[in-house]
């Protein structure tokens, strides 16, 4: 598909359209040029123009692309191959110092700006992007009919997980992968449950069918990274019967430079950012991994939140720091921890004014994650809203003094939380009954989150699946740009 | 023509062909592998008595966790021990 970049000859290069006006003006500089010495003109619209001195049409913007000529006019004097030096736009004591020819122009204005190059113009830089280095691409390429919908096809593929994709052509993928510096071929991350080698490439597939946009990839990627890995054990998360996929928390100056939301309905639709990046993760489990529900994903009901959950963390306004804090990220860096967990649940008090009494309502709404009468196999983050945080903060308590109140609430003799008791078959193993006092989460196992909209005390419960070496651990990455 | 790119991990899945399936069980190795499910234990040894009953030579393994795949060491064990594998999934 694509060849050997162009090389432009010795001596002095200019590239022109007729629709610059600056080209037209220049038009007898040119020919002083011509006459002066080894002149070469780059035509990149009209091939008759400037007519003299008659111009070479770059008719594919080959020359153009190659040589990142963002403006036109621009000089280019080339020696033994090699571009010595430029200058774009006219400026006569430019022009002069490139060239080394005296009195250009001495009719002209002494200078005038350039315009857009054809190959930087939005509208054909995908297009050009795709016909020069579309050679990067290893995926395989498949011819959509002419009869064929691009839309349906994805869905009767079997690549779509329920919503329509985007199509992933190559123009779109060699844009996606502008989000990145990283080079398409490299393997990101194994994927299960086929256990593939994953590229940058296919990550951006992914993520160009979720929707995302090109600054979204690093972030895409980051969380490809931390969830495909025997720690966070994806693999096991895919194939239970629990209602539980990879919840991403986000955090950093970053979340803000993409537009996510971390304020009003930051769990819920509508922002791009949000809903596209867990999405993509999601996609490439299916389409790269392999995993599908009716197939290896065994969930009994699943949750809304295996379309794809994702949001940011409000770490600029928390009152007490943030969930990647806890994981040794460094503050101000963006990063992206992954957690397997259910749907949400709310936290509501409207009443509590200190801290106490809403710690405790906090406890007694934690108790239920998975069952009340089982304790310190699952774990949960709680998504704090500004309202509930105000409370705590006007009290001065940080962050682990929130958790060991909390935690500390839900402190029971585990004598009552064995099988059978209250009538209720589930519960601790008839040996546990005697271990004595026992908190609902273990150490660690219970984080805080901040996020949500102004208004409202509420504060949202996200339960886990199964911790530990049996189950998964939250893994934590910084973004890895 | 529009052309999109492949989504999927693009392998091709390897055939292999199946052994023949024994006509007896008597004499062979049978390997039974508890995935570490609560119980599970209980149902392979009732397995294992109606298997030993009619001839076989069982060999049990087990695998850490039935969240994650067995381990590598594991899998080339049974496939170097026995001449016949039960592999089943439950919950």
């Amino acid at each position: 598909m694509t060849s050997d970049p162009p090389t432009i000859p010795d001596g002095l290069v200019v590239v022109v359209k007729r629709e610059c006006e600056t080209c037209q003006t220049v038009v007898p500089v040119l020919a002083q040029l011509d006459a002066a010495a080894d002149l070469t003109v780059y035509t990149q619209d009209d091939p008759g123009f400037p007519g003299d001195p008659a111009a070479i049409h770059d008719a594919e913007l080959a020359v153009s692309w190659h040589h990142d000529i963002e403006t036109v006019p621009t000089l280019v004097r080339v020696v033994d191959g090699a571009e010595v030096e430029r200058t774009v736009g006219w400026h006569r004591p430019e022009w002069e110092r490139v060239t080394g020819v005296e009195n250009l122009g001495e009719d002209l204005p002494p200078m005038r700006p350039g315009c857009g190059s054809m190959s930087v113009d939005p509208d054909k830089v995908d297009e050009l992007r795709a016909r020069f280095t579309g050679d990067v691409l290893r995926s395989r390429r498949i011819d959509v009919a002419e009869a064929e919908d691009d839309i349906e096809m994805m869905f009767t593929r079997g690549w779509a997980d329920g919503l329509p994709v985007v199509p992933p052509t190559p123009e779109r993928v060699l844009a996606m992968l502008q989000g990145t510096s990283r080079d398409p071929s490299e393997v990101v991350a194994v994927v299960p449950p086929d256990l593939v080698e994953c590229t940058v490439e296919k990550v951006a597939i992914a993520a160009v069918m979720a929707g995302c946009r090109p600054e979204y990839l690093p972030w895409v990627l980051t969380a490809v990274e931390a969830a495909c890995n025997d720690e966070f054990n994806m693999h096991g998360l895919l194939c239970t019967t629990m209602p539980v996929s990879p919840i991403l928390v986000c955090s950093g100056p970053g979340t803000r430079a993409i537009g996510m939301n971390s304020e009003g309905n930051a769990l819920g639709q509508g922002n791009r950012a949000n809903s596209t990046i867990g999405r993509a993760l999601q996609l490439l489990v299916r389409n790269v991994g392999g995993g599908r529900p009716g197939e290896i994903d065994k969930a009994t009901h699943g949750s809304p939140g295996k379309v794809g959950f994702c949001f940011a963390e409000n770490d600029a306004e928390s009152p007490f720091g943030r969930l990647a804090g806890e994981h040794g990220i460094d503050d101000g860096v963006d990063a992206v921890t992954v957690f397997a967990g259910e749907g949400t649940r709310i936290v509501f008090d409207q009443q509590s004014r200190d801290p106490d009494s809403l710690a405790r309502t906090f406890a007694s709404c934690l108790l239920s994650v998975s069952h009340p009468k089982l304790v310190l196999k699952f774990d949960a983050i709680v998504v704090i809203g500004p309202e509930h945080a105000r409370v705590f903060a006007e009290a001065g308590w940080g962050r682990e003094r929130i958790v060991a109140e909390i935690n500390g609430h839900t402190v029971r003799d585990a004598a009552d939380l064995v099988r059978g008791v209250d009538g209720i078959a589930e519960g601790l193993p008839a040996p546990f009954g005697g271990i004595g006092d026992v908190p609902k989460f273990r150490d660690g196992g219970l984080m805080l989150a901040y996020a949500g909209g102004g208004a409202g005390l509420f504060s949202e419960v996200i339960g886990g699946w199964v911790n530990g070496d049996e189950g998964s651990e939250p893994v934590t990455r910084a973004v890895h740009y | 023509m529009t052309q999109i790119l492949d989504p999927t991990s693009e392998r091709s899945v390897a055939e292999r062909q199946l052994v023949a399936r024994p006509e007896s069980l008597a004499g062979l190795t049978v390997g039974l592998l508890d995935i570490s499910k609560p119980r599970g234990d209980i149902f392979l040894d009732r397995i294992e008595e109606r298997l030993t009953a009619v001839g076989a030579n069982v060999k049990r393994y087990r695998k850490p966790t039935y969240t994650k795949p067995a381990p590598v060491d594991l899998r080339h064990e049974i496939a170097t021990e026995c001449q016949v594998v039960i592999e089943a999934l439950a919950d």
